[in-house]
């Protein structure tokens, strides 16, 4: 995987053009609109993109304006992962047979926690296994935030929701957030990692890495809300590096099944310092923490034994 | 060309194949299977250059077929009762966002209870969706309207998808006589698709965006506007099919109506049957016709006044029930197209429940049946044949 | 302005990229931000932050915000590493 190491994207590189346009519809401080803002950057024109219902779709697409300036494509909620696959088999042929110009054309399906891992993982699962030539970008803030903040099965544990408000009977989410890098790499394709709008380089780079190679690629990107998190509108990228420097949202790539941290620091801060900067955690009493700080110390064990027993070596 | 046995699922496949359709998706469903048995092997062998996407669910069929029609490929797909059901979201968006492609139904049962078996009770379940819909009756029509599917949906006038009904097993897995064409007489008919739009990154587009109530009725009155308009495009392609091949496809095509006191009408491949109990019955001095309903949408509303308004009254033969509500859903529509006008009663037949046969005595049954049912109105339909 | 239904395009495609433009989202905010140039190292951080994509680098290597677009959301000016944008008050 040499040719991948050469992508990186850094100061010096940095494109300076845009995307996904000003005038989007999206909240102050949106932490999905800067995630999804530098992945276009990172993509470029040469992009076609998928897309899903959800809170990227409906900023983006109020007819008859378009913050896109890429081909793009909205059909429903839970196909996302289907209608990319249709856009790359049909450039696949379409090039084959001479009717359309031989290019390189990123094929990008984008959906949120919600179009991915409920009610999309039956057509993220099956467009992997086929193997198509395409990437899957999750834009994940945790909740389907578009409907108003309910819960899916990426919200974290303990993080209060409209559908897992806490009472008298739970304490907000009572399940553990579901894995979905995790799902990706079960299905061997050839790039998986996770990324964060805090490490903007980082985010670009794992990008690009995932549109080049041949192949399925799934880049889970963590996406900051601070309407749904509860938190104010300056704080969405201070939020994403506390997620990474805790642990909760670890970064990493895995590359044809070897696995590469790339944690800034070896160190992992208390969560605590993550959880209190927003209000759907306001209601955890110490003994929650507790149990979150044990799981998120459990997952980053599992995570270094996962990357000493099969490690990218560069 | 010289005529071939051909199984009706094969006959379809070869259809496809000749059009050098580009994406074919499609999630296996009995009776449905054959098609895409054949074409994967098609595709396997070289015979067709085409990317065959073995989706995880019939969901995903035809949003494949949407990202590929979108990107101007030719696009194919097939499925059969529950799976149409499954599918059904898609289907109104693939209208709605008009984008040509063509999909063979396989007519069968929506469960419950579970049946293999056909009928149109999924043809129905998506009466509404905008696609331009057409019933076959054998496997010849079938081969023929793929073509004609295919030229008729990507016409920049139409931009609409074409969906061929084709009753399952009747007409999928039976084997019949067919005339395939010549391939030089089908790529003169049917050149490369040439989208009106695609996504392209030379020239961005934004498809499916969201609309706000004050502009959702503009873009629907259009997408309606648009279904009706077609209808001239359909005649004229299908009379353009009759000079070609001497296979004249008509919206509305009659059978010994010119005299006609009563008329059977049918949809689909039962009408064949029914064709032999009203030669049956004319021999017998019977003044009897037959009306096959080939256009079923957009509705052939002026077609079929022209050809009825003399026949004194139409044994609708209904393949679906429209439970608790008025029969069938093909004599609803035949009602209302004459509405505030002197014209047919209406009998209301359901026929064929999940494939249940019917037999030309059957039909013949109904034929002496109808006059006491002549003043009965929409909710007194027959279930014919069903053990009380 | 609405379109008729003769007007809009098949499928409701929209042709022009980017027109959401057209919107002043900068009537959203409350707050602006300010640049202190003396503080300011070049560094192009807030420009990366931005999530309207408002911030844009001036002919001296300054980095503006576009006011017809900016939010006011302050991502800006709470990760400037040098602290050299504050946000002030709309009046």
């Amino acid at each position: 995987m040499r040719e991948l190491e050469k992508i990186r994207f850094t100061r010096k590189n940095l494109p300076r053009e845009e995307y996904f346009l000003s005038g989007h519809r999206g909240c102050q401080g949106c932490g999905e609109a800067v995630a999804l803002r530098l992945a276009m950057k990172a993509l470029g024109k040469d992009t076609i993109v998928a897309c899903a219902t959800g809170c990227i779709e409906i900023i983006s697409s109020p007819f008859p304006e378009t913050a896109w300036g890429v081909p793009w494509i909205h059909v429903a909620f839970e196909n996302t992962a289907a209608v990319i696959s249709g856009v790359e088999a049909a450039l696949k042929v379409l090039m084959r047979k001479g009717r359309v110009p031989e290019k390189k054309i990123f094929c990008v399906g984008i959906a949120g926690d919600g179009g991915t891992a409920d009610i999309g993982l039956q057509a993220l699962s099956g467009a992997l296994e086929r193997g198509h030539d395409i990437l899957y970008l999750c834009f994940d803030n945790e909740a389907y935030m578009n409907t108003g903040i309910q819960r899916s099965s990426a919200t974290p544990f303990g993080a209060w929701t409209t559908t897992s408000p806490p009472g008298k009977k739970a304490k907000g989410q009572m399940t553990w957030k579901k894995n979905l890098p995790e799902i990706a790499i079960a299905h061997n394709i050839p790039y998986v990692a996770t990324a964060s709008p805090a490490y903007p380089y980082d985010l670009m780079t794992k990008v690009r890495r995932g549109a080049e190679v041949k192949g399925p690629a799934y880049v889970h990107i963590f996406s900051p809300c601070p309407t749904g998190w509860r938190c104010p509108s300056n704080l969405s990228i201070e939020v994403a590096r506390l997620a990474v420097e805790t642990g909760v949202f670890p970064l990493f790539e895995v590359i044809d099944g070897k696995w590469r941290i790339n944690q800034p620091k070896k160190e992992l801060k208390p969560v605590e310092e993550y959880l209190k900067l927003q209000g759907r955690f306001r209601h955890l009493d110490e003994e929650t923490i507790k149990l979150i700080q044990k799981r998120v110390n459990e997952e980053w064990e599992k995570l270094k034994k996962k990357a000493s027993l099969f490690p990218y070596e560069e | 060309m010289k005529r071939v046995a051909l199984e009706g699922s094969v006959a379809v496949a070869e259809a496809v194949r000749q059009s050098n359709v580009d994406v074919i998706a499609a999630y296996p469903i009995t009776p449905q299977t054959h098609i895409v048995e054949k074409l994967s092997e098609m595709v396997v062998s070289g015979e067709l250059d085409a990317e065959f996407v073995p989706v995880e669910s019939e969901h995903s069929a035809l949003s494949v077929c949407i990202g590929a029609s979108a990107c101007g490929a030719r696009a194919f797909t097939a499925t059969s009762g529950p799976g149409l059901a499954l599918m059904a979201e898609i289907v109104f968006i693939a209208s709605s966002m008009r984008l040509p492609m063509v999909m063979v139904l396989c007519n069968r049962t929506l469960s419950a209870p579970l049946s293999i078996w056909n009928d149109h009770s999924d043809a129905m379940l998506v009466r509404d969706s905008g696609w331009i819909q057409v019933f076959v009756n054998n496997a010849q029509e079938a081969y023929d309207h793929v073509f004609l599917g295919y030229r008729i949906s990507e016409d920049h006038r139409v931009l609409i998808p074409y969906m061929i009904h084709m009753d399952g097993f009747f007409l999928t897995h039976a084997i019949e006589p067919v005339e395939p064409l010549d391939q030089e007489v089908v790529d003169k008919f049917l050149p490369p698709y040439q989208p009106l739009y695609r996504l392209d990154p030379s020239n961005p587009i934004t498809m499916g965006a969201f609309v706000m109530p004050d502009q959702y009725a503009e873009v629907k009155k259009a997408q309606d506007e648009a279904l009706k308009a077609s209808y001239q495009v359909i005649v004229e392609v299908w009379e353009k099919w009759g000079e070609l091949t001497g296979r004249f496809y008509k919206p509305v095509e009659s059978f010994y109506l010119e005299d006609a006191e009563y008329a059977f009408l049918s949809v689909g491949s039962y009408g064949e049957v029914a064709q032999e109990a009203v030669e049956f019955l004319r021999k017998k001095g019977k003044k009897v016709g037959l009306l096959k309903l080939r256009l079923w949408r957009p509705f052939p509303f002026e077609e079929l006044r022209k050809v009825l308004m003399g026949v004194k009254a139409l044994l609708v033969i209904d393949r679906a029930i429209c439970p608790g509500g008025p029969g069938g859903q093909v004599a609803l529509e035949v009602r209302s197209a004459f509405y505030k006008m002197d014209g047919p009663r209406v009998v209301d037949f359901i026929v064929g429940i999940s494939g249940r046969d019917a037999t030309p005595e059957d039909y013949v049954k109904m034929f002496e049946m109808a006059p006491e049912l002549l003043e009965k109105g929409p909710e007194d339909y027959i279930i014919y044949g069903v053990k009380e | 302005m609405k379109l008729s239904w003769r007007e809009i395009k098949p499928g409701a495609v929209i042709t022009e990229p980017g027109s959401s433009r057209n919107l002043r989202t900068g009537d959203w905010r409350n707050e602006r931000p300010v640049v202190e140039k003396e503080k300011c190292n070049k560094c192009g951080i807030c420009y990366l932050f931005c999530p309207e994509g408002a911030i844009y680098e001036t002919e001296d290597g300054y980095f503006e915000s576009h006011l017809y677009y900016c939010k006011g959301c302050g991502l800006c000016a709470h990760e400037c590493p040098q602290g050299a944008i504050k946000m002030v008050l709309e009046v």
